[in-house]
């Protein structure tokens, strides 16, 4: 496969474990104190971890979110 | 598998002093409210500003907008204070909300910015960008963007087709999507993930690509 089929192609995958954006958004506060506690959301709540890998909108409001508590403990 | 807590955890320390002010009345109250309203302009505040180099908002109006989340989260919170059960902190919880009014606002706010875009072009000219592919350094281009049009006609809906187009194609962002249609971030989000899915299973089908390889 060339490296144009190769990026279409990584592009196309999708993850079955992933939950969507409901269901991240629900959890998304004890997600993140787990990760300011220096726990393993990801073990815990592995479709979440491969939503907001895969989601752009999901993702930057977990940066956010984490940003905000980080900053206003 | 995952799981919400079975049990109603113990709030900690802090969090049930938010609690109790917030539930409670007169002066403890008041100063309760206060101190959260001005932690959710603070957090909206800086969100707004984290994201300023892709939103392009500044200046007074990102001030404005950080008020305009955080008064809308702050109601949105008192309605669902009966609902906090102490799986994280107070403060975590409270904060998703006004994270999620900036999301909200900056969709919206987009059209604003770029009132010409479109939902519904279909240029398809440039897909193969859309995924980081020059153009000009593939001889495949064109059999990729024949490939990919034969799989889009085929085999989504006219639901999923329009999402993906919207998203993918015209990059609208996913919230703006949201804003101009009135549906819910899910809803956009599962329409691309599942016109992601067809157009590869129609693409391994058909040879252009290979099949997942499973992890022994």
């Amino acid at each position: 496969m060339t490296d144009a089929w190769a990026a279409l192609d990584a592009f196309l995958r999708t993850d079955p474990a992933d939950v969507g954006c409901d269901r991240a958004i629900q959890v998304l506060h004890i997600y993140v104190d787990l990760v300011v506690e220096g726990r393993d959301p990801a073990s815990r709540y592995p479709g979440v971890a491969a939503h907001l890998a895969a989601c752009g909108p999901c993702g930057e409001d977990f940066r956010g979110l984490l940003a905000a508590v980080t900053e206003n403990p | 598998m995952e799981t919400s807590e079975q049990q109603a955890p113990t709030l900690d320390a802090v969090s049930a002093e938010w609690i109790s002010a917030l539930s409670g009345d007169g002066n403890e109250r008041a100063a309760g409210l206060a101190r959260l309203h001005d932690l959710l302009v603070r957090v909206a505040t800086r969100e707004l500003r984290r994201r300023e180099t892709l939103s392009g908002i500044g200046g007074p109006e990102l001030d404005d907008l950080a008020h305009q989340a955080a008064a809308d989260a702050m109601l949105a919170i008192l309605a669902k204070l009966h609902t906090f059960r102490g799986e994280s902190r107070f403060t975590t919880w409270a904060c998703r909300f006004v994270i999620l009014e900036v999301s909200g606002k900056l969709g919206r706010h987009y059209w604003r910015q770029h009132p010409a875009a479109s939902l519904d072009s279909e240029d398809w000219e440039q897909l193969p960008a859309r995924f980081g592919i020059d153009p000009g350094g593939h001889a495949e281009y064109a059999e990729m963007i024949a490939a990919l049009r034969v799989a889009i006609n085929e085999t989504l809906t006219a639901h999923q087709r329009r999402l993906f187009v919207a998203v993918v194609l015209n990059e609208v962002p996913l919230d703006s999507v949201v804003a101009r249609l009135g549906v819910n971030r899910n809803a956009v989000y599962k329409a691309v993930f599942d016109a992601r899915r067809k157009i590869r299973a129609f693409l391994v089908a058909n040879g252009y690509l290979q099949e997942r390889r499973r992890e022994p």
